[in-house]
């Protein structure tokens, strides 16, 4: 799978500007959240604009589309002339399921390379990998943590950079993160929120070790 | 000064008894870092909501649980929303009644009670930990609004 910020590279020729300047200057990622829940729309918009990011919420994968144009011709500039930089969508949707949304805009020449990123609330192996195979960035358990909007975050701005050729490896600066292989595509994004125990109770360092030894399962499973 | 100091301990000792109590849990802790001087009304502003919409499930599942014929596809669909958004709000034990309705009503082989009794007796359970964490979180509310009325800060 290719890393989102050499696939940004590639299709954007130098002096295109990918990410919007706001008036300060600082480049400032735009993301689109999808999620049909009214409260995980108010977090998820929060967790964005702390992390300072623009942002656009929907309620469902059908309004996410029209935002995009994929009905029209626009590509990925939404109604209000805003690029969009990485989407976020919770997988179970009424109508459109995140999964759904995510066929459609990797089948889409214009929208295929922004990077998704699917929120579900539910660690169910054949879901993480149906959606990674079909080239989601990361799959993200929910609730979702600002730890991981601040690591997607410079995950998807570090392809800009001028050492925009660096492994995902180098984001990975926390303490409790492990160390895994540093192959890239096609092994499936590492993300340590990937697999976590469903009991909230827990210290955050116990629950990573937890992670981490249940993700050597899953990768001995293979 | 004094009662100042008094009401932010109070404010400390009842937030912890609620973590202590299993009401609430780490995610709870996370919205409050969502909240800044930019942001000063985060919390109540996503648990309002939060209250608003659970009063809106609530009643979406009694009428489901009404009808004649019980579409339990619904149902669960129903009991799924609530789990996600008592899960984003951090309020657990809301969070593990949904868990268990869903595991309880898909369970096939308990003799004697019907489907649609369990999932009743399921949603009283819902609702009973839903009024107990709204009565904390607004008590918790308001002892930071007396705090804040006193001069005082609330503790981060």
């Amino acid at each position: 799978m290719a890393i989102a910020g050499e696939v940004l590279r590639r299709n954007f020729p130098e002096n295109v500007e990918v990410f919007d300047d706001s008036p300060s200057g600082s480049l400032e990622l735009h993301v689109l959240a999808v999620d049909d829940s009214v409260v995980d729309r108010m977090v998820i918009e929060r967790l964005l604009k702390i992390s300072s990011c623009k942002v656009t919420t929907v309620e469902s994968g059908t309004r996410a589309l029209q935002y995009l144009g994929l009905d029209g011709e626009k590509g990925p500039v939404g109604f209000d002339g805003l690029k969009v930089n990485l989407i976020m969508t919770d997988y179970s949707m009424p109508g459109m399921t995140g999964y759904e949304l995510l066929k459609k805009i990797k089948g889409s020449s214009v929208l295929r390379e922004i990077p998704v990123v699917i929120m579900s609330s539910e660690n169910v192996l054949a879901r993480i990998d149906r959606c990674l195979e079909e080239g989601a960035e990361e799959f993200l358990l929910k609730p979702v943590k600002l730890s991981d909007v601040r690591r997607l975050k410079d995950f998807i701005t570090r392809g800009e950079g001028k050492d925009g050729g660096e492994t995902r490896d180098h984001k990975r600066k926390r303490e409790d993160d492990y160390t895994s292989s540093s192959s890239p595509s096609p092994s499936p994004p590492s993300s340590s929120s990937l697999i976590s125990s469903s009991s909230s109770s827990t210290a955050s360092s116990a629950s990573s070790s937890a992670r981490l030894s249940k993700r050597a399962k899953l990768r001995k499973k293979d | 000064m004094d009662g100042v100091a008094q009401l932010q301990k109070q404010l400390v000792d009842f937030t912890d008894s609620l973590f202590q109590e299993g009401f609430l849990d780490e995610q709870f802790n996370q919205l409050q870092q969502l909240q800044d001087e930019s942001n000063p009304d985060f919390v109540v502003e996503v648990v309002s909501l939060f209250f608003e919409d659970s009063e809106r499930l609530l009643n979406e599942l009694a009428k489901a649980l009404e009808q004649k014929t019980i579409d339990f596809r619904k149902v669960d669909a129903h009991v799924h929303q609530f789990k996600g958004s008592s899960s984003s709000i951090g309020a657990q034990r809301v969070q593990k009644v949904c868990i268990a309705f869903r595991n309880y009503c898909e369970e096939q082989n308990i003799e004697g009670v019907k489907p649609w009794h369990r999932c009743l007796k399921c949603l009283q359970q819902v609702k009973l930990e839903y009024s107990l964490v709204k009565n904390k979180l607004e008590t918790l509310f308001k002892i930071e609004k007396q705090l804040i009325a006193a001069g005082g800060s609330i503790p981060t």
